[in-house]
């Protein structure tokens, strides 16, 4: 991207895109808001959710006629070199914003785990303070048995509140989880290969491996599902098992959503190239972003392997 | 294509700008009108708290106005005017014809409307308003928390969503659109300082979103990361809060920074002084805003080691920042000053900042700030940094550069007269907090004891004066649009440099379509 062209600078016409996606989100998320509050307090749930849902569509429908703009203003050649490497920089800081949303998630884990935990345990107090309000609670990782579970509810200080009950059984990191492992890294070989096929110019390489990955990613889902079909039906893992269940659900959530997003990256950058010929050995960019972004993704994963099922 | 075409008509003009200038305008219009909005409640905090006792409204309501008034100035005004800021000054200054990404610039602007619709909504939600400080500590903000706490975490979510991609936008735009020659270090110190704080956006937003999102969990999923009786910790909540709040905290301050950097050179009629410092000293305030956060926590327990650590940490602070303070005084030295208004306002923020820094390098003293936390010696503190500091210079911003956004000068005599009318109201509101808070005021109360009581009314007074010193701006600005003296000339003030000032005055609607040359 060094031939920075000025002259051809493309500042786009006014457009509607923006404000329609941020009114759809408003009322995405004003909904989703009314109904979480009727679910939890009673009241006004479902008009909630109808809000929600039609502000998704509406939403869905924006982003849609944005990224068509966009691919549209590129076919007809629109897009200069500067602006292509704009977009690159859009999406490296993107990455990273995201990066930094899963570095909360990780500091929880490891807060709670290597300090937090121990000391509700008693360790490290001169007073015995902890023990004071959670009298016997021995703190091991993964937590099976919360404080609230040791004294009794009826016997913690008013100001908790909640019923949390541990895990009857732990998640193990040599099935399915060791599986959807070597789904994700395979994954991300894969679509190191579509991205060599497209430079050299396969065409019909890059689909091909571009599609083994989709597979790959999609099992992955699915498998991910089964996880949390199993952890709540068969261990008793909820989100309401104290704190094991609470990192455990947000930083594995929180990933497979990631995952839903990069697989349907990766799926429109296919259909755009399978139905309409897009993409080229060096005019690429939808695919390339969507490629870190799924390279992303695997090596949270890896973290996530690491740090929330083996140790 | 719209290389040689104007403004949009009418409303549409602004509902689908895609011109960093209109979009620029629009966010400095929002957070002016937000900085009334969280104005209008601090002038409810200071009229109960004008004598002891409970006069006007009940304590319920009195904790809904001061959280609310801290979301809305820190979120709502300060934050939205610097990136309008950016918006109109940072492409005319390194010589780009706009913003990177014109589309999702305009989204960025219409997403604060939409967040700060749901936050205000709380007030008419059963329960009132959150009610738990701006600091949201939980179990406030979880177990305790109104059911509208649910539309304050969205309404964060969005803010954050807003800030993450103006601050991309910013970063693409000073790395990949600068005009030939436009080297780094020949950027002008307020986009460098724009640059730092995008990346320390993007960096600090997602925390903040990580944070809201564990409250949004324990209030409707059952989790307990806030929770002791499930295993988890409350102390965690601030933990989390602070790792983005201090970052923050620099967010706020340093395109403040960026803006005095650009005026004191114009009326000292000396280009800035340590150029370079300057710019090295901006990184390593942004690197150690990121390991310092535990200073707001020395009281909530931490071991011994964490409160040594954290305190010199905090301390370290002081030197880059006052790197910066002595080059701005260096500056001035020596130089041919004038005082118009703009550089009335950037004096007066070099100098009530400094107050701000030393008071916050007393309450970085662990042992010290656990007489002082809670108290409204803090208050004190941070009202001289944000207030001083952040919104002493974007009035400075404003005056400085709305010739060259408008094409006509403000009145100097009002302006003037505007300036030492905030200058004297300012310190009568914050100067005396200092001492009802060293006497051991706390703050977040509706009431007091009676030995605060002189002190507490002339805080009253002053925020009183205050308050009208911003009607008063508003009108000048106003009468500056319909009726300022017309000013066509692209050099406003004899001393300044830089592009903008090669521009013709009001900037057109495009500017730079091709870049100038930087030598
Ligand atoms: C020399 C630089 C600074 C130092 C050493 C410093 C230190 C501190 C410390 C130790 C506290 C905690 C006081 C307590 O709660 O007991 C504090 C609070 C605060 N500071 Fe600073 N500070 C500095 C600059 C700033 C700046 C530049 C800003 C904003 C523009 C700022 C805004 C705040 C705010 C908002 C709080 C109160 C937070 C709350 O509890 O609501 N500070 N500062
Ligand atoms: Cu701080």
């Amino acid at each position: 991207m060094a031939s920075i062209d000025h002259e051809s600078y493309y500042v786009p016409d006014s457009s509607s895109l923006a404000v329609f996606t941020a009114v759809s989100s408003g009322l995405l998320i004003g909904g989703f808001a009314a109904g979480l509050n009727g679910m939890t307090f009673g009241e006004g749930g479902s008009v909630g959710w109808t809000v929600s849902v039609v502000g998704l569509v509406l939403f869905l429908a924006a982003l849609f006629t944005w990224f068509r703009t966009t691919i549209v203003e590129n076919r007809a050649g629109m897009a200069s070199a500067q602006l292509k490497h704009s977009y690159v920089l859009g999406i490296q800081w993107f990455i990273f914003s995201e990066v930094c949303f899963f570095v909360v998630f990780f500091g929880t884990l490891f807060y709670v785990r290597n300090l937090a935990g121990p000391w509700l345990g008693g360790e490290g107090t001169k007073l015995g303070d902890t023990q004071a309000l959670w009298g016997g609670f021995q703190y091991a990782w993964p937590m099976q048995f919360t404080p609230q579970e040791i004294i009794g509810v009826n016997n913690q200080v008013p100001a908790n509140n909640g019923i949390f009950v541990g895990a009857k059984e732990l998640m193990h990191w040599n099935g399915i989880p060791l599986i959807n492992t070597i789904l994700l890294l395979t994954s991300s070989v894969t679509v190191h290969f579509a991205h060599s096929a497209l430079k050299a110019g396969k065409k019909a390489g890059f689909n091909l491996w571009l599609a083994i990955t989709l597979i790959l990613g999609f099992a992955f889902v699915g498998f991910q599902a089964l996880e949390y079909h199993e952890a709540y039906a068969e261990l008793g893992l909820t989100l309401e098992s104290g704190i094991y269940g609470s990192t455990f659900f947000i930083l594995t959530g929180f990933h497979g959503f990631h995952v839903c997003m990069g697989a349907t990256m990766l799926t429109v950058q296919w259909l755009r190239s399978m139905m309409k010929g897009d993409f080229t050995a060096d005019d690429h960019f939808g695919f390339e972003a969507s490629s870190w972004y799924w390279h992303f993704v695997d090596v949270v994963w890896v973290g996530l392997f690491l740090f929330v099922y083996i140790f | 294509m719209s290389e040689h075409h104007g403004p949009a008509k009418g409303i549409k003009r602004w509902l689908f700008a895609t011109n960093h200038k209109d979009i620029g305008t629009m966010y400095l219009w929002f957070s002016f009108a937000m900085f009334f909005v969280g104005g209008f409640f601090a002038m409810v905090i200071r009229a109960e708290l004008f004598q002891p006792g409970l006069q006007l409204v009940d304590p319920q309501f009195f904790n809904q106005m001061t959280t609310m008034h801290g979301l809305v100035m820190v979120f709502g005004a300060i934050m939205p005017a610097f990136v309008g800021l950016a918006n109109w000054m940072i492409p005319m200054m390194i010589g780009a014809p706009d913003m990177a990404l014109p589309r999702m610039n305009n989204l960025s602007f219409w997403l604060l409307p939409v967040a700060v619709t749901l936050l205000i909504s709380t007030f008419f939600m059963e329960g009132g308003a959150p009610a738990f400080g701006w600091t949201f500590y939980a179990p406030l903000s979880t177990t305790y928390a109104p059911p509208s706490t649910t539309f304050f975490i969205f309404a964060v979510h969005i803010l954050g969503a807003s800030s993450i991609m103006g601050s991309i936008n910013i970063l693409a735009t000073i790395i990949n659109l600068r005009a030939p020659g436009m080297t780094y270090m020949k950027m002008p110190m307020f986009v460098w300082t724009w640059a730092i704080t995008a990346f320390l956006l993007i960096a600090a937003m997602p925390v903040l979103a990580g944070a809201v999102t564990m409250m949004l969990m324990d209030i409707h999923f059952g989790t307990s990361f806030f929770s002791a009786a499930g295993g988890g910790d409350p102390v965690l909540f601030q933990h989390v809060f602070w790792f983005f709040g201090h970052p923050e905290v620099y967010i706020i301050i340093l395109p403040a920074f960026g803006v005095i950097s650009e005026i004191i050179p114009t009326f000292s009629r000396k280009p800035l002084f340590g150029y370079s410092s300057m710019v090295y000293a901006t990184a390593s305030i942004a690197f150690l805003s990121f390991i310092v956060w535990a200073h707001h926590m020395y009281t909530t327990g931490m071991p011994l080691a964490g409160e040594l650590y954290f305190m010199y940490a905090t301390m370290l602070i002081a030197i880059p920042t006052g790197v910066k303070v002595f080059n701005w005084i260096a500056t001035m030295f020596g130089g041919a000053l004038t005082f118009e208004a703009p550089m009335l306002f950037s004096v007066a923020t070099v100098f009530l900042f400094s107050l701000g820094g030393f008071t916050g390098l007393m309450l970085a003293i662990a042992p010290i700030d656990f007489a002082y936390q809670e108290s409204y010696f803090v208050v004190a503190h941070f009202h001289y940094t944000m207030v001083a500091g952040a919104i002493f210079s974007m009035t400075a911003a404003v005056y400085y550069w709305l010739p060259k956004w408008t094409g006509r000068m403000y009145n100097e005599t009002l302006a003037k007269t505007q300036f030492w009318i905030a200058f004297v109201g300012f310190n009568l509101t914050f100067f005396p907090q200092h001492f009802v808070g060293l006497a051991g005021m706390p703050r977040r109360t509706p009431d007091y004891a009676l030995q605060f009581a002189d002190f507490n009314m002339m805080s009253s007074i002053g925020s009183f004066i205050y308050g009208f010193a911003q009607l008063f701006l508003l009108y000048i600005i106003i009468q500056t649009i319909r009726s300022g003296k017309e000013n066509a000339d692209e050099k406003t003030w004899e001393g300044a440099n830089g592009l903008e000032w090669t521009l013709a005055s009001p900037a057109p609607f495009h500017t730079f379509s091709t870049p100038p040359t930087v030598k």
